[in-house]
Protein backbone atom coordinates (compact mmCIF):
# COMPACT_ATOMS: atom_id res chain seq x y z
CA UNK A 1 0.00 0.00 0.00
CA UNK A 2 1.35 3.03 -0.83
CA UNK A 3 1.67 6.33 1.52
CA UNK A 4 -0.80 8.41 2.46
CA UNK A 5 0.06 12.18 1.97
CA UNK A 6 1.20 14.25 4.36
CA UNK A 7 -1.85 16.51 4.78
CA UNK A 8 -4.13 13.51 5.21
CA UNK A 9 -0.92 12.13 7.84
CA UNK A 10 -1.04 15.13 10.07
CA UNK A 11 -4.83 15.05 10.36
CA UNK A 12 -4.65 11.31 11.66
CA UNK A 13 -1.76 12.38 13.84
CA UNK A 14 -4.34 15.83 14.93
CA UNK A 15 -7.40 13.56 15.48
CA UNK A 16 -5.33 11.27 17.35
CA UNK A 17 -4.67 13.84 20.41
CA UNK A 18 -7.95 15.48 20.03
CA UNK A 19 -10.83 14.83 22.15
CA UNK A 20 -13.53 15.65 20.09
CA UNK A 21 -14.61 12.35 17.74
CA UNK A 22 -13.30 12.84 14.36
CA UNK A 23 -14.12 10.55 10.93
CA UNK A 24 -11.02 10.77 8.09
CA UNK A 25 -11.91 9.61 4.73
CA UNK A 26 -9.94 9.34 1.57
CA UNK A 27 -10.93 11.28 -2.07
CA UNK A 28 -13.74 8.92 -2.82
CA UNK A 29 -15.50 8.75 0.82
CA UNK A 30 -13.77 5.55 1.73
CA UNK A 31 -12.92 5.82 5.38
CA UNK A 32 -9.34 6.13 6.52
CA UNK A 33 -9.61 6.21 10.09
CA UNK A 34 -11.68 7.33 13.10
CA UNK A 35 -10.10 8.29 16.41
CA UNK A 36 -10.94 6.73 20.29
CA UNK A 37 -13.67 9.20 20.95
CA UNK A 38 -15.10 8.37 17.78
CA UNK A 39 -14.72 4.96 18.76
CA UNK A 40 -16.72 5.54 22.11
CA UNK A 41 -20.08 7.34 19.92
CA UNK A 42 -20.11 4.62 17.66
CA UNK A 43 -19.39 1.89 19.96
CA UNK A 44 -16.54 -0.05 17.83
CA UNK A 45 -12.90 0.27 18.12
CA UNK A 46 -11.25 1.26 14.33
CA UNK A 47 -8.72 -1.86 14.83
CA UNK A 48 -12.09 -4.03 14.80
CA UNK A 49 -13.64 -2.18 11.71
CA UNK A 50 -10.40 -1.06 9.84
CA UNK A 51 -10.64 1.37 6.67
CA UNK A 52 -14.22 0.82 5.09
CA UNK A 53 -16.04 1.76 1.93
CA UNK A 54 -18.87 4.69 1.66
CA UNK A 55 -21.14 2.41 1.62
CA UNK A 56 -20.27 0.82 4.05
CA UNK A 57 -20.20 3.14 6.77
CA UNK A 58 -23.18 5.26 5.76
CA UNK A 59 -25.12 2.36 6.57
CA UNK A 60 -23.49 0.95 9.45
CA UNK A 61 -24.28 3.73 11.91
CA UNK A 62 -27.92 4.08 10.72
CA UNK A 63 -28.36 7.65 10.44
CA UNK A 64 -31.57 8.52 10.65
CA UNK A 65 -32.71 12.74 10.90
CA UNK A 66 -34.40 13.52 14.05
CA UNK A 67 -37.44 12.27 13.12
CA UNK A 68 -36.41 8.31 12.35
CA UNK A 69 -36.46 9.47 8.91
CA UNK A 70 -33.39 7.14 7.22
CA UNK A 71 -30.56 9.84 5.59
CA UNK A 72 -29.38 8.33 2.31
CA UNK A 73 -25.50 8.62 2.25
CA UNK A 74 -25.61 11.66 -0.34
CA UNK A 75 -27.35 13.87 3.12
CA UNK A 76 -24.35 13.04 5.23
CA UNK A 77 -22.22 15.75 5.72
CA UNK A 78 -19.18 13.99 5.24
CA UNK A 79 -20.69 12.66 1.96
CA UNK A 80 -21.29 16.07 0.52
CA UNK A 81 -18.20 17.24 1.79
CA UNK A 82 -16.36 14.86 -0.77
CA UNK A 83 -18.87 15.06 -3.21
CA UNK A 84 -19.38 18.87 -3.36
CA UNK A 85 -16.06 20.03 -2.07
CA UNK A 86 -17.71 22.16 0.39
CA UNK A 87 -18.41 22.38 4.50
CA UNK A 88 -21.62 20.91 5.16
CA UNK A 89 -23.45 20.50 8.90
CA UNK A 90 -26.29 18.51 10.20
CA UNK A 91 -28.19 16.97 13.10
CA UNK A 92 -29.17 13.31 12.89
CA UNK A 93 -29.45 10.44 14.78
CA UNK A 94 -27.14 6.78 14.57
CA UNK A 95 -26.94 3.76 16.07
CA UNK A 96 -23.91 3.06 17.24
CA UNK A 97 -22.47 -0.68 16.96
CA UNK A 98 -23.06 -1.36 20.77
CA UNK A 99 -26.81 -0.34 20.15
CA UNK A 100 -27.03 2.95 21.59
CA UNK A 101 -29.24 5.83 19.89
CA UNK A 102 -27.39 8.50 19.94
CA UNK A 103 -28.45 12.19 18.65
CA UNK A 104 -25.35 14.23 17.55
CA UNK A 105 -24.08 17.23 15.36
CA UNK A 106 -21.78 16.84 11.91
CA UNK A 107 -19.62 19.05 10.87
CA UNK A 108 -17.39 18.16 8.13
CA UNK A 109 -14.91 20.07 5.93
CA UNK A 110 -13.28 19.02 2.75
CA UNK A 111 -9.46 18.58 3.14
CA UNK A 112 -7.82 20.33 -0.10
CA UNK A 113 -3.35 20.38 -0.42
CA UNK A 114 -1.04 22.08 -2.06
CA UNK A 115 -1.70 22.69 -5.61
CA UNK A 116 -5.09 21.79 -5.26
CA UNK A 117 -4.96 18.66 -4.60
CA UNK A 118 -8.09 16.97 -3.27
CA UNK A 119 -6.88 15.09 -0.15
CA UNK A 120 -10.44 13.23 1.59
CA UNK A 121 -12.78 15.17 3.96
CA UNK A 122 -12.90 15.34 7.88
CA UNK A 123 -15.56 15.30 9.81
CA UNK A 124 -16.33 16.04 13.80
CA UNK A 125 -19.00 14.34 15.98
CA UNK A 126 -20.63 15.89 18.43
CA UNK A 127 -23.78 14.34 21.33
CA UNK A 128 -25.84 16.70 21.94
CA UNK A 129 -27.31 13.53 24.18
CA UNK A 130 -28.46 9.71 23.79
CA UNK A 131 -32.11 8.76 23.41
CA UNK B 1 24.92 8.44 -9.55
CA UNK B 2 27.96 10.30 -8.07
CA UNK B 3 27.39 12.71 -5.25
CA UNK B 4 29.34 14.78 -2.93
CA UNK B 5 28.14 16.93 0.59
CA UNK B 6 28.95 20.12 0.16
CA UNK B 7 27.27 21.21 3.21
CA UNK B 8 25.34 18.72 5.67
CA UNK B 9 24.98 21.00 8.80
CA UNK B 10 21.47 22.46 9.88
CA UNK B 11 19.77 25.39 10.46
CA UNK B 12 22.79 28.03 10.36
CA UNK B 13 26.49 27.95 8.82
CA UNK B 14 28.59 26.47 11.91
CA UNK B 15 32.62 27.64 11.30
CA UNK B 16 35.23 27.44 13.92
CA UNK B 17 37.91 25.03 14.30
CA UNK B 18 35.40 22.62 16.53
CA UNK B 19 33.36 21.73 13.43
CA UNK B 20 36.18 21.21 10.76
CA UNK B 21 35.72 17.58 10.59
CA UNK B 22 32.08 16.97 10.06
CA UNK B 23 31.97 20.88 8.17
CA UNK B 24 30.13 23.86 8.98
CA UNK B 25 28.27 24.61 6.04
CA UNK B 26 24.85 24.41 5.42
CA UNK B 27 22.50 21.95 3.06
CA UNK B 28 24.22 21.14 -0.17
CA UNK B 29 24.72 18.10 -2.32
CA UNK B 30 26.02 17.56 -5.55
CA UNK B 31 25.00 14.89 -7.99
CA UNK B 32 26.29 14.08 -11.28
CA UNK B 33 24.07 11.59 -12.72
CA UNK B 34 25.62 8.30 -14.59
CA UNK B 35 24.22 9.90 -18.33
CA UNK B 36 25.68 13.33 -17.23
CA UNK B 37 24.37 16.49 -15.92
CA UNK B 38 24.63 18.22 -13.10
CA UNK B 39 21.65 18.43 -10.55
CA UNK B 40 22.13 20.32 -6.80
CA UNK B 41 20.09 19.96 -3.69
CA UNK B 42 19.52 22.67 -1.59
CA UNK B 43 21.68 25.89 -2.11
CA UNK B 44 22.82 26.31 1.80
CA UNK B 45 26.11 27.97 2.41
CA UNK B 46 27.85 25.19 0.90
CA UNK B 47 26.95 25.98 -2.71
CA UNK B 48 29.30 28.68 -2.74
CA UNK B 49 32.01 26.35 -3.17
CA UNK B 50 30.59 23.70 -5.58
CA UNK B 51 29.68 26.97 -7.48
CA UNK B 52 33.59 28.22 -7.70
CA UNK B 53 34.82 24.32 -8.74
CA UNK B 54 32.04 23.53 -11.41
CA UNK B 55 33.34 22.95 -14.97
CA UNK B 56 31.84 23.42 -18.32
CA UNK B 57 28.07 22.70 -18.40
CA UNK B 58 25.10 24.40 -20.03
CA UNK B 59 22.97 23.36 -17.78
CA UNK B 60 22.43 22.88 -13.67
CA UNK B 61 19.09 22.31 -11.56
CA UNK B 62 18.76 23.23 -8.30
CA UNK B 63 16.29 21.03 -6.56
CA UNK B 64 15.04 23.30 -3.41
CA UNK B 65 13.71 21.63 -0.40
CA UNK B 66 12.21 24.43 1.15
CA UNK B 67 12.98 27.90 1.41
CA UNK B 68 14.12 28.11 5.03
CA UNK B 69 17.57 30.34 4.94
CA UNK B 70 20.01 27.72 5.62
CA UNK B 71 18.68 26.25 2.07
CA UNK B 72 18.51 28.95 -0.07
CA UNK B 73 21.51 31.08 1.70
CA UNK B 74 23.91 30.16 -1.09
CA UNK B 75 22.37 31.08 -4.20
CA UNK B 76 23.08 34.95 -4.33
CA UNK B 77 27.13 33.34 -3.91
CA UNK B 78 26.87 30.67 -6.73
CA UNK B 79 29.25 31.65 -8.83
CA UNK B 80 27.03 30.30 -12.18
CA UNK B 81 24.87 32.66 -11.99
CA UNK B 82 26.47 35.20 -13.02
CA UNK B 83 27.84 33.17 -16.08
CA UNK B 84 25.73 34.20 -18.78
CA UNK B 85 26.38 30.82 -20.83
CA UNK B 86 24.54 28.83 -18.02
CA UNK B 87 21.40 28.39 -18.02
CA UNK B 88 20.22 27.07 -14.46
CA UNK B 89 17.13 25.75 -13.56
CA UNK B 90 15.98 26.27 -9.69
CA UNK B 91 13.08 24.15 -8.42
CA UNK B 92 11.58 24.33 -5.27
CA UNK B 93 7.85 24.84 -3.90
CA UNK B 94 5.05 27.04 -3.87
CA UNK B 95 2.89 27.69 -1.33
CA UNK B 96 -0.72 28.11 -1.66
CA UNK B 97 -0.75 31.81 -2.06
CA UNK B 98 3.21 32.59 -3.99
CA UNK B 99 4.46 30.56 -6.59
CA UNK B 100 8.67 29.86 -6.66
CA UNK B 101 9.46 33.13 -7.68
CA UNK B 102 7.58 35.28 -5.59
CA UNK B 103 9.08 33.41 -2.56
CA UNK B 104 12.70 33.30 -3.92
CA UNK B 105 12.25 36.87 -5.03
CA UNK B 106 11.45 37.91 -0.90
CA UNK B 107 15.66 36.64 -0.30
CA UNK B 108 17.31 38.00 -3.76
CA UNK B 109 15.96 41.35 -3.24
CA UNK B 110 17.26 44.23 -1.29
CA UNK B 111 17.53 44.93 1.58
CA UNK B 112 18.69 41.15 2.63
CA UNK B 113 20.37 40.98 -0.64
CA UNK B 114 22.05 43.76 -3.44
CA UNK B 115 21.22 41.75 -6.43
CA UNK B 116 17.29 40.98 -7.67
CA UNK B 117 16.60 37.77 -9.40
CA UNK B 118 15.88 39.10 -12.81
CA UNK B 119 19.13 40.93 -13.14
CA UNK B 120 21.40 37.82 -12.71
CA UNK B 121 23.62 37.25 -15.73
CA UNK B 122 22.81 34.01 -16.01
CA UNK B 123 19.48 32.59 -17.71
CA UNK B 124 17.15 31.53 -14.64
CA UNK B 125 14.56 29.05 -14.94
CA UNK B 126 11.85 28.88 -12.28
CA UNK B 127 10.28 25.71 -11.65
CA UNK B 128 7.46 25.12 -9.33
CA UNK B 129 8.29 21.97 -8.29
CA UNK B 130 5.68 19.06 -9.81
CA UNK B 131 4.39 16.81 -6.52
CA UNK B 132 4.72 13.48 -8.67
CA UNK B 133 7.56 12.27 -10.98
CA UNK B 134 9.50 14.08 -13.46
CA UNK B 135 12.80 13.73 -15.61
CA UNK B 136 15.50 15.95 -15.46
CA UNK B 137 18.84 15.18 -17.94
CA UNK B 138 19.74 11.76 -16.64
CA UNK B 139 17.35 11.06 -13.95
CA UNK B 140 14.11 10.60 -13.06
CA UNK B 141 13.06 12.53 -9.86
CA UNK B 142 10.45 12.53 -7.66
CA UNK B 143 9.14 15.29 -5.23
CA UNK B 144 6.56 14.99 -2.21
CA UNK B 145 5.84 16.77 0.41
CA UNK B 146 7.34 16.10 3.55
CA UNK B 147 6.81 16.65 7.33
CA UNK B 148 8.61 19.99 8.08
CA UNK B 149 7.29 23.61 8.76
CA UNK B 150 5.92 25.42 5.93
CA UNK B 151 5.70 23.94 2.45
CA UNK B 152 8.45 21.64 1.83
CA UNK B 153 9.42 18.64 -0.26
CA UNK B 154 11.72 15.76 -0.19
CA UNK B 155 13.82 14.57 -3.14
CA UNK B 156 13.79 10.60 -4.83
CA UNK B 157 16.41 10.70 -7.76
CA UNK B 158 17.16 7.36 -9.77
CA UNK B 159 19.08 6.87 -12.37
CA UNK B 160 20.68 3.52 -14.15
CA UNK B 161 22.57 2.92 -11.34
CA UNK B 162 20.73 3.32 -7.99
CA UNK B 163 18.36 5.72 -6.19
CA UNK B 164 19.21 8.53 -3.80
CA UNK B 165 16.23 9.90 -1.10
CA UNK B 166 16.88 13.25 0.11
CA UNK B 167 15.36 14.31 3.36
CA UNK B 168 17.10 16.95 4.79
CA UNK B 169 14.22 18.60 7.25
CA UNK B 170 11.99 15.87 8.15
CA UNK B 171 10.02 15.12 11.44
CA UNK B 172 8.47 11.67 10.25
CA UNK B 173 7.87 11.10 13.93
CA UNK B 174 5.62 13.95 14.60
CA UNK B 175 2.37 13.36 16.66
CA UNK B 176 3.21 9.69 16.69
CA UNK B 177 2.58 8.07 20.33
CA UNK B 178 5.01 5.44 19.23
CA UNK B 179 7.18 5.79 16.03
CA UNK B 180 7.91 3.93 13.55
CA UNK B 181 4.21 3.20 12.91
CA UNK B 182 2.98 1.74 9.71
CA UNK B 183 4.66 2.73 6.36
CA UNK B 184 1.63 4.15 4.83
CA UNK B 185 0.84 6.41 7.44
CA UNK B 186 4.40 7.65 7.80
CA UNK B 187 5.55 11.23 5.72
CA UNK B 188 8.27 10.19 2.75
CA UNK B 189 8.02 6.69 3.38
CA UNK B 190 7.36 6.44 -0.38
CA UNK B 191 10.47 9.03 -1.63
CA UNK B 192 12.58 6.11 0.37
CA UNK B 193 11.26 2.95 -0.01
CA UNK B 194 14.20 0.49 -0.68
CA UNK B 195 16.78 3.57 -1.54
CA UNK B 196 20.30 2.85 -2.01
CA UNK B 197 21.04 5.82 -0.34
CA UNK B 198 18.74 7.97 2.15
CA UNK B 199 20.14 10.81 3.17
CA UNK B 200 17.91 12.10 6.72
CA UNK B 201 17.94 14.22 8.82
CA UNK B 202 19.35 13.34 11.76
CA UNK B 203 19.60 16.67 14.08
CA UNK B 204 18.91 16.10 17.20
CA UNK B 205 19.47 13.21 20.13
CA UNK B 206 17.15 11.43 21.33
CA UNK B 207 17.27 13.32 24.95
CA UNK B 208 16.91 16.53 22.59
CA UNK B 209 13.67 15.56 20.85
CA UNK B 210 10.76 16.12 23.47
CA UNK B 211 11.66 19.62 23.65
CA UNK B 212 11.90 20.36 20.10
CA UNK B 213 8.87 18.32 18.81
CA UNK B 214 7.33 20.72 15.65
CA UNK B 215 10.81 22.21 14.86
CA UNK B 216 10.76 20.07 11.87
CA UNK B 217 13.63 17.59 12.29
CA UNK B 218 14.52 14.01 13.74
CA UNK B 219 16.33 12.70 16.26
CA UNK B 220 19.32 10.35 15.28
CA UNK B 221 17.35 7.32 16.54
CA UNK B 222 14.28 7.80 14.25
CA UNK B 223 16.25 8.27 11.23
CA UNK B 224 17.49 4.90 11.87
CA UNK B 225 13.66 4.10 12.99
CA UNK B 226 12.68 5.53 9.09
CA UNK B 227 15.38 3.72 7.36
CA UNK B 228 14.34 0.82 8.67
CA UNK B 229 10.65 1.28 8.33
CA UNK B 230 11.74 2.02 4.71
CA UNK B 231 13.84 -1.15 3.88
CA UNK B 232 16.87 1.68 2.95
CA UNK B 233 20.08 -0.08 1.88
CA UNK B 234 22.54 2.92 3.48
CA UNK B 235 21.75 5.91 5.75
CA UNK B 236 23.63 8.95 5.95
CA UNK B 237 22.79 10.91 8.84
CA UNK B 238 22.30 14.77 7.59
CA UNK B 239 21.52 18.03 9.02
CA UNK B 240 23.54 18.10 12.13
CA UNK B 241 22.66 20.54 14.75
CA UNK B 242 24.96 24.06 14.35
CA UNK B 243 25.76 23.48 17.95
CA UNK B 244 27.11 20.22 18.15
CA UNK B 245 31.10 20.25 17.85
CA UNK B 246 32.98 17.09 15.93
CA UNK B 247 33.76 16.06 19.59
CA UNK B 248 30.00 15.71 20.04
CA UNK B 249 29.31 14.29 17.00
CA UNK B 250 31.66 11.54 17.23
CA UNK B 251 29.91 10.64 20.52
CA UNK B 252 26.62 10.93 19.20
CA UNK B 253 27.86 8.87 15.91
CA UNK B 254 29.57 6.31 18.15
CA UNK B 255 27.58 2.82 17.13
CA UNK B 256 29.11 0.87 19.97
CA UNK B 257 27.21 3.16 22.03
CA UNK B 258 24.06 2.53 20.69
CA UNK B 259 21.46 0.44 22.66
CA UNK B 260 21.22 -1.84 19.20
CA UNK B 261 22.73 -2.52 16.38
CA UNK B 262 20.94 -0.86 13.16
CA UNK B 263 19.23 -3.19 10.56
CA UNK B 264 21.39 -1.38 7.63
CA UNK B 265 24.78 0.40 7.38
CA UNK B 266 24.59 4.01 9.01
CA UNK B 267 26.99 6.61 9.16
CA UNK B 268 26.83 10.53 9.65
CA UNK B 269 27.69 13.26 6.93
CA UNK B 270 30.93 14.68 6.46
CA UNK B 271 31.30 17.92 4.25
CA UNK B 272 33.42 16.71 1.68
CA UNK B 273 32.03 13.10 1.57
CA UNK B 274 31.88 11.37 -2.30
CA UNK B 275 30.06 8.80 -2.35
CA UNK B 276 28.29 6.38 -5.65
CA UNK B 277 25.30 5.55 -5.39
CA UNK B 278 24.42 2.09 -6.75
CA UNK B 279 22.25 -0.71 -6.38
CA UNK B 280 24.72 -3.21 -6.27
Amino acid sequence: MSQHSVEVILAKQLASHLTLPIFLVDPIGNLLYYNEPAEQLLGHRFEATGEMPVDDWATTFQPTDRDGRPLPASDLPLVVAVDKRVPAHRTMTIRGLDGVVRDIEVMAFPLEGEGARFLGAVAIFWETGPR
Amino acid sequence: MNVRLWGTRGSLPAAGPETVRYGGNTSCVEVRPDGGGLVVLDAGSGLRRLGDRVDVVDRIDILLTHLHLDHIMGLGFFAPLFRPEIEVHLWGPSSSISDLRARISRYLNPPLFPVRLPDLPSRVVLHDVPLHRFTLPGLEVTADLICHPAPSVGYRLTDATGTLTYLPDHEPALGCRVFPTTREWTSGSDLALEADVLLHDAQYTSEEYPARVGWGHSSVAHAVAFAELVGARRLVGFHHDPGRTDDALDRLWDLSTWQREPQLPVVPAHEGDTFTVSAA
